[in-house]
């Protein structure tokens, strides 16, 4: 962490974060503002150490995919999907056809509530609160089908070692398929308020750009490379579990608009097309679908001995909402993992803050930040160190300078 | 200057809510009297939203089949089972269980299931309601 100094000329220096009771992983920016403007931007991650691998390394396999799903709160089978991945590979177990699939269908939809979820949030961020609402209202659907489909809404425990823990029957399909239909119905509607708003783009465009060279310079993942023109996706890239029988493209927000400019407004762009992608994935993957075992080695005592003889070391990714998330996991001939590291998608993202946030304003802090979908809201307590002594920006007078500056620049 | 939430906003004046108000529609004077009305027949609840099939719910402990195998332990990741040495069977602390249903699936006697139930919640994590077996 940086130490204040305290100047009584400008530039300044304002710090947000790092902790705050909601956050999962806080974080702490450190600028140098002059007036409005950020002159320098830092920030200092790993406020929140929460000691899942060390957890890990206590537990036998079969409990860890349930460990590893609690890693985030949005994404539930990103990184049980990731972990397990890792260890077939280490194990040498096949997964079957049908299984893969589930897991694909099971991805998506997680990718489709996640984007909406994010677009919400961006929304908020904006002062924008209406569509929040509605974006978080549609997501209901979705997650109600997930609840459908697995039996949780947010953890789903539906992915298992060499397969699926659930199928999904022919009964089930109607229901899945009404479900896509809505949110066909209803992306022309979320698409139309979020890119054709005066409001949206008024703040959105050319507001925390990131260039295409400082995206290959950088490597950021997911929805925030994509959006700068670096067409990176682990499902087209390196296909996993019913992606290599599968029709995508990784999606750039010239597909819509014609240029890329990498702005927080090609960020929703590609999002709110990544949900389109997404409902054709999963068209897909019902037409395709292949009978079979679900699991490959169904009895569990027979799975753990099997695990406790493994050896070896292996690599699990997924593209996750945001980004691509890696887990390594070394065996060594016991119940527990010798190691087990894991990267989540937001670790490569984040330094793209740095070049996104220079040059803006205090009041973009909020929708530059939460454009790359970080998993955290770090805007929580600001300290001014001026000549006036401390003073504490809450979460709240943040949001309102957002909401501000969108006033003044619809009446300007 | 295009405003495509507005004509939303006004559809949105002649719908209902989208959220079921559960227990009540406005919030009671006293939650505890509410519930204790309700309890006594003098008021109702209104129902919560219907859960799905096999939703993942309270766990349900058949304690009269157990053979204390141990087999769930072995897979619990939130550790919220232990086993009673004197009578070779389980406990559950349903507290502490995140209703993944691992255990449910390695039970060789099925005596390990989940309910629907889902309102759970009490002032204290031991009581009789949270601690099965």
């Amino acid at each position: 962490m940086k130490t204040l100094e305290i100047k009584k000329t400008a530039p300044y220096t304002t710090q947000i974060g790092p902790a705050h009771p909601a956050l999962k992983e806080p974080v702490m920016f450190t600028f140098e503002l002059e007036g409005e403007r950020i002159r320098k931007a830092d920030f200092a991650p790993g406020k929140a150490h929460r000691g899942i691998e060390w957890m890990g390394l206590r537990r036998n396999c079969v409990q860890i995919v349930y460990l590893a799903e609690r890693i985030c709160g949005i994404c539930g089978i990103t990184h049980s999907l990731s972990f397990c991945r890792a260890i077939e590979q280490v194990a040498q177990i096949q997964v079957s056809n049908r299984a893969h699939y589930i897991r694909t269908i099971v991805g998506e939809l997680e990718r489709i509530h996640s984007h909406l979820l994010w677009a919400g949030v961006a929304a908020h961020e904006l002062g924008f609160d209406s569509a929040f609402y509605l974006a978080w209202r549609v997501r209901e659907n979705v997650m109600d089908l997930l609840e459908y489909l697995t039996g949780n809404r947010v953890h789903y425990a539906i992915i298992q070692i060499g397969g699926v823990r659930r199928d999904i029957t022919p009964d089930m399909v109607p229901k899945i398929e009404e479900s896509l239909k809505f949110f066909e119905g209803v992306y022309g509607k979320l698409a139309s308020i979020f890119l054709d708003d005066t409001t949206i783009q008024m703040r959105c465009r050319d507001c925390g750009v990131l260039t295409p060279e400082e995206a290959l310079k950088l490597c950021p993942v997911g929805p925030t490379a994509r959006a700068s023109g670096v067409r990176k996706d682990v499902r087209v890239d390196h296909p996993y579990a019913a992606y290599a029988d599968l029709e995508l493209q990784p999606v750039t927000p010239d597909q819509l608009t014609g240029e890329i400019r990498g702005d927080v407004y090609d960020r929703i762009i590609v999002r709110l097309l990544e949900v389109k992608q997404s409902i054709g994935i999963i068209r897909q993957c019902l037409a395709q679908m292949p009978d079979g075992p679900i699991l490959a080695v169904p009895k569990m005592a027979l799975l753990l001995a099997q695990l406790k003889k493994a050896e070896g070391e292996a690599v699990g990714r997924h593209e996750a909402p945001r980004g691509e998330v890696m887990h390594y996991v070394r065996m060594g001939k016991q119940e527990s993992p010798v190691a087990w590291k894991v990267k989540a998608s937001s670790y490569s993202n984040y330094m793209s803050w740095v070049p996104m946030l220079e040059g803006e304003q205090v009041a973009d802090i909020p929708i530059i930040v939460a454009s790359i979908d970080p998993c955290i809201s770090c805007t929580d307590r600001v300290t001014i160190v001026g000549d006036q002594g401390a003073q504490v920006w809450t979460k709240e007078e943040l949001h309102r300078l957002s909401v501000e500056k969108t006033r003044q620049l619809q009446l300007g | 200057m295009s405003f495509p939430m507005i004509p939303e906003l006004l559809g949105q004046l002649l719908k209902k809510p989208a959220t079921n108000p559960f227990p009540a529609p406005q919030l009671p004077p006293t939650i505890t009297g509410y519930l204790k009305a309700v309890g006594e027949g003098k008021a109702t609840m209104n129902p919560p939203v219907p859960v799905p099939p096999n939703m993942r719910g309270k766990m349900v402990y058949n304690r009269g089949t157990c053979i204390g195998c141990s087999l769930c332990i072995k897979v619990c990741p939130a550790r919220a089972i232990e086993l009673v040495p004197q009578t070779k069977k389980v406990r559950i602390f349903v507290s502490q269980c995140i209703n993944c249903g691992q255990c449910t699936e390695v039970c060789p006697k099925n005596c390990l299931n989940l309910s629907d139930e889902f309102l759970i919640a009490d002032t204290d994590r031991y009581s009789d309601k949270l601690v099965l077996g």
